[in-house]
């Protein structure tokens, strides 16, 4: 979401910005990859070999590439099916909570003094709760949650964490001479921080929304683990090797592929994210 | 000297320093070129003697290659430059041939550096007295009884107290020349035979620069020890050095006894330079030199300041000039020397202004106090600007200039008392203010580097203003950009440029154009210049003045520097610890001043006239 900011705040930068950040080699392999696990997932539905709850053989026997699951589905197909709806909600998850947090965040820094101190002790209190404990919480409630709650949920829980980090960075610029310059000209306040102090974030920003969308995605996974997945009878990586982890003897690439897939695609996503970081700290002086 | 006879000699006679004759140091063909770009050079064909107990000014602008050569002294080069070619070489050892062991030895022992920025090179987490100690252990100086007499011996010698109290500190309890004090005791204390010394003294108050310059000098003279003193500075150099080398575009163009430097300067650039400098004694039309500093890659063929220079024929192009020497000891890079004529320092010389003009009074305080929080930081100062006038708030830092200056410009709220602007008394904070109010007093910052957005392009930062008061719009207001950018002598190319790629004069001429985008009556000027260059700081001063006598902008102008006043102000407020102690015309101030400290300033301000 922070690629969302950058472009907006600052037209002057953004054409050569992606041509510059394409120049690293980091952020062209992570980008590549990245690519390549989304296509992964959007063409299930025309490339997979089986359906989503097909059975294709006796379960955990090694037909296939990666053999069958413990009902007899196919572990390359549920791979590829499990992967957009684990993707869709990691991604719209850390949006939500870089924009909440950085909201947060920013506006605790140039607002200063008592709204400061209230705002991020509010915060503090937030931070005290483990992670997944919210979405635990909530999803125990209610009834049939929809994709939508984890979003809000994974959002909400990335929110506090975000909002430290993006205060600590807008202090150290909301104290710079161009923000106090554009204060004495009388510039509204939402410009202020739109235009002349997030620009100037994007660095450490977009590091930090790599690192929240591993966050997002591990719990995502552990929520389908824990048998918290939106739709129970739908592939997904977490719920995946939940369910297949009483056969990880006898066929142990039912689990140990969508853990694969997690990974591969959390180090792609930290690798761009770094590459972005970087070229935009090159304009800064 | 070896450490190990340094050792007996302390132990004996902790603190006795014995005078040593050593036969300097002598720089030949020092040449250091980019490591990625080989071919380049950043500085070249660099031929220096350091005589025992001499110091030597190296004098350059930013980009000259003034610290390249400092470092160099050391063996040293920072990343992506290395030493290619010359010999440095110190009692016959070429310190730039010698194994790496015996450079670390050598650095600190028989050739110290002194950095620009000492607070950053004390251990903040150590006490004064232990570092020292600390430093002499390293050094193998002493005993470890000794050791601490020592400290407290070399404490002694830069002027400092040397109690247990004192040994105590730490860093941050120190005050800026302390703390440049304590970073001398400590090069001086291994008995080195060379001094490097990086612009100690930029950012310090100038009676805490005098006392620094003067400690530093006479331990050089005492001890012997051969100096390099490097500045961009040459009224500082003029008060301390024995020879002046000038340096530009990686090239000495002037090396001279100090004297004939500034009574006869032969290089083109040397007089330009001079030309800047703003005099003590008399106000002064200060020019800059046009164009900028070029960096490594960038020079001109033939005579590096060819493309600058007022008296470029077209010789000057075609092949570099060889240092020649036109007198004893005075050697100079250009081919016209004989022909350019002589030179006189108080050239460009102006009428003080005239303090009995006619004045109508825009902007006046009235018994201003302004606190930070519980603490009151300026007493009841009454002050007032006339149409078209220069007023000059003076002080050492923590007088409390930029703080009134930030008050009556609405950036600092915290104050009581009366700012009255064309009879109307203004708002507190900006925010509070009129948008006419806020457009017609415009506040410009000391940090170029810190007061533009680095995201933002050179076109939006000056239209910003415009579209905000809404005087200009669309395309006229792009043109109205580029008008401005014509008249602070930035080139229509710059229009797109982000602000990050700009030098630090060409910032303050943005910020500058900023102001004046607004169109203002009064202009607050923190400090604008002390981040520049001077000949940066005469370009940009004289800029001012035009603006001042075209469109009758008054400006209140705050500044440590004194001689700089004298150049461009009408009246001057001397301000100690928030109040204000002398106020009137320049000259009448400057020539007869009334009370003790303003005196004071007055004579520790560096000066060439």
């Amino acid at each position: 979401m922070s690629t969302a900011v950058s472009p907006q705040a600052t037209p002057a930068s953004s054409p050569s910005f992606f041509r510059q950040a394409l120049r690293q080699k980091r952020f062209s392999f992570g980008f590549t990859v990245t690519v390549l696990v989304v296509l992964f997932a959007v063409l299930a539905p025309f490339v997979a070999p089986f359906g989503e709850n097909e059975t294709a053989g006796p379960p955990y026997s090694p037909d296939g590439t990666f053999g069958t699951d413990y009902l007899g589905q196919d572990v390359l197909s549920r791979l590829m099916h499990g992967g957009q709806s684990i993707l869709l909600i990691s991604v719209l998850g850390t949006a939500l909570g870089m924009v909440l947090g950085i909201l947060i965040g920013v506006v605790a820094a140039y607002a200063g003094g008592w709204w400061d101190e209230v705002i991020m002790r509010l915060n503090d209190v937030l931070l005290a709760f483990p992670q997944i404990l919210l979405a635990l919480v909530v999803l125990t409630a209610l009834q049939n949650p929809s994709s939508w709650v984890i979003v809000v949920l994974v959002g909400a829980s990335h929110a506090p964490r975000v909002s430290r980090l993006a205060r600590g960075v807008a202090l150290g610029i909301v104290s710079r001479d161009f923000v106090v310059a554009a204060e004495a000209l009388g510039e509204r306040r939402s410009r202020v921080i739109l235009a002349e102090v997030l620009p100037n974030m994007t660095g450490p920003l977009l590091a930090e929304a790599g690192l929240r969308l591993t966050y997002s995605i591990g719990l995502v996974a552990a929520l389908g683990f824990l048998g918290f997945a939106a739709d129970p009878g739908a592939a997904n990586w977490g719920q995946m090797m939940n369910e297949n982890r009483l056969g990880l003897a006898t066929q142990p690439w039912a689990v140990v592929a969508p853990v694969l897939m997690i990974a591969i695609f959390t180090i792609a996503t930290n690798l761009m994210a770094d590459g972005l970081a970087q070229a935009a700290q090159k304009g800064d002086s | 000297m070896t450490s190990t006879s340094g050792a007996t000699s302390d132990a004996t006679a902790p603190g006795a320093h014995v005078a040593r004759t050593t036969t300097g140091l002598v720089i030949e063909g020092l040449g250091v070129t980019l490591t990625n770009r080989p071919g380049v050079d950043v500085v070249d064909d660099i031929d220096l003697v350091l005589r025992p107990g001499e110091v030597v000014g190296l004098v350059g602008e930013s980009g000259s290659g003034k610290t390249t050569v400092g470092t160099s002294l050391l063996g040293y080069a920072r990343a992506g430059a290395a030493i290619s070619s010359g010999k440095v070489l110190l009692e016959d050892r070429d310190v730039l041939q010698l194994p790496w062991k015996q450079v670390r030895q050598l650095r600190g022992e028989e050739i110290a550096y002194v950095p620009q920025d000492p607070a950053s090179a004390l251990n903040p987490s150590i006490r004064i007295g232990k570092q020292i100690v600390e430093l002499l252990a390293l050094r193998g100086i002493g005993t470890a009884e000794s050791r601490l007499q020592g400290a407290r011996d070399g404490l002694a010698e830069v002027g400092l107290p040397n109690d247990d109290d004192f040994l105590a500190r730490y860093a941050h309890q120190l005050s800026g020349g302390q703390v440049q004090r304590v970073a001398l005791a400590m090069a001086f204390l291994p008995k080195p035979k060379v001094l490097v010394l990086d612009e100690p003294t930029t950012g310090l108050d100038v009676t805490t620069q005098k006392m620094v310059l003067d400690t530093m000098a006479s331990l050089c003279r005492t001890h012997g020890v051969s100096a390099l003193y490097v500045t961009h500075d040459l009224a500082v150099v003029a008060n301390i050095a024995d020879r002046v080398a000038v340096m530009y575009a990686g090239q000495i163009a002037e090396l001279g006894p100090r004297d004939t430097i500034f009574a006869n300067p032969a290089h083109p650039y040397t007089r330009a330079l001079l030309d800047s400098i703003p005099h003590l004694s008399q106000a002064r039309a200060l020019t800059g030199i046009p164009g900028r500093t070029p960096s490594p890659g960038a020079r001109p063929d033939g005579c590096r300041f060819h493309d600058r220079c007022a008296y470029a024929v077209d010789r000057c192009r075609q092949g570099v000039p060889e240092l020649r020497t036109v007198a004893t000891d005075h050697e100079v890079r250009c081919i016209r020397v004989e022909e350019i004529g002589s030179w006189d320092i108080n050239r460009g010389t102006v009428p003080d202004a005239d303090p009995s003009r006619r004045r109508e009074v825009i902007l006046s305080v009235d018994g201003l106090n302004v606190f930070y929080g519980r603490k009151q930081v300026v007493h009841d100062v009454s002050f007032d600007l006339a149409r078209g006038e220069v007023v000059a708030l003076v002080g050492e830092s923590g007088s409390g200039k930029t703080t009134i200056s930030r008050s009556v410009g609405g950036l600092h709220a915290d104050w009581k008392g009366a700012v009255t602007f064309e009879g109307r008394e203004l708002a507190r904070s900006a925010r509070k203010r009129s948008a006419e109010d806020r457009k017609r007093i415009q506040y410009i910052f000391q940090n170029p580097y810190l007061s533009l957005n680095p995201r933002l392009t050179v076109e939006q930062i000056i239209r910003r203003p415009m579209e905000l008061f809404g005087l200009h719009q669309g395309s006229a207001a792009t043109d109205r950009v580029l008008e401005l950018m014509d008249q602070v002598a930035l080139g229509s190319q710059m229009l797109r440029y982000q602000a990050s790629r700009l030098s630090g004069g060409e910032r303050q001429r943005v910020a500058i154009a900023r102001a004046l985008a607004a169109e203002p009556d009064v202009m607050i000027c923190d400090e604008i210049t002390s981040a520049l260059d001077v000949s940066v700081q005469g370009s940009i001063v004289a800029l001012l003045e035009g603006l001042r006598e075209e469109r009758g902008i008054s400006m209140l102008f705050v500044t440590h520097n004194l001689a700089l006043v004298r150049s461009i102000a009408a009246r001057v407020e001397i301000l100690q610890a928030g109040r204000v102690v002398e106020e009137g015309p320049v000259a009448t101030v400057m020539d007869t001043p009334r009370e003790d400290y303003t005196r004071t300033l007055l004579g520790n301000s560096p000066r060439i006239d």
